[in-house]
């Protein structure tokens, strides 16, 4: 689909590709969510993350977020990328970058995406400390 | 008839595999799958909450399953 570029990658990502793509003349403003690998959870210290995903599957429910935030919020372009395998402090595990006419819009459908993304989309990731190693969420 | 069961995160290290053959019965539904799992891997007894996909997209536990059906066992996501 030409308004939508999903990618599931054990490359880094890339801010300037994801906004490349959503750029548009016809757009007043692009949103962009970028989210970071932090140091910390709870006050333990977060040394790696490591992101595994049902890559086929993640594709598919990726694609599906993209194409409801099309259908439901004014906006042109969406891009969805998020990163595979052993990630830093600092590292960029997700972008989602969204072109619109209108500033409301953009803001709302990369609120939906990100979100979205964090209930559907089969991806885990496995935190690693000084100690040991935990599946986050694993046991809600 | 029998399906190929992936497994992810926790759950495939609670079975210490990535992926099964299960053998299946006419009409078993998702919802039967899990009990077999269960009864066959009593690890995941105190964990049922995962959601399940076949052929990478979600399923309740009354779909019904086919042979060489591909059957994801999908624990709480954590991506992002």
């Amino acid at each position: 689909m030409k308004n939508i570029s999903i990618k599931l990658t054990s490359d880094t990502l890339s801010l300037q590709e994801c906004y490349a793509f959503v750029e548009d003349p016809a757009c007043g403003g692009i949103d962009v969510f970028v989210g970071t690998v932090r140091n910390h959870t709870a006050k333990k210290t977060v040394n790696q993350l490591d992101f595994s995903a049902y890559g086929p599957m993640a594709l598919k429910e990726m694609e599906k977020i993209a194409r409801q935030a099309l259908e439901t919020y004014e906006v042109h372009k969406i891009a969805i990328h998020h990163a595979e395998g052993i990630l830093k402090t600092g590292d960029i595990p997700v972008i989602i970058a969204v072109s619109a006419a209108h500033r409301a819009a953009a803001f709302e459908a990369c609120k939906f995406a990100i979100d979205s993304l964090k209930e559907t989309v089969p991806i885990w990731k496995k935190e690693y400390f000084e100690d040991g190693e935990v599946w986050v969420n694993a046991h809600p | 008839m029998q399906v190929q069961v992936l497994l992810f995160g926790i759950v495939a290290d609670l079975i210490g595999k990535e992926t099964l053959n299960f053998a299946i019965e006419n009409n078993d539904t998702v919802k039967n799958l899990k009990t077999a799992l269960r009864t066959k891997y009593p690890q995941l007894k105190n964990y049922s909450t995962y959601a399940v996909a076949v052929n990478e997209h979600y399923a309740q536990d009354d779909f019904v399953l086919k042979d060489r059906d591909v059957v994801a066992i999908i624990p709480p996501v954590s991506g992002g």
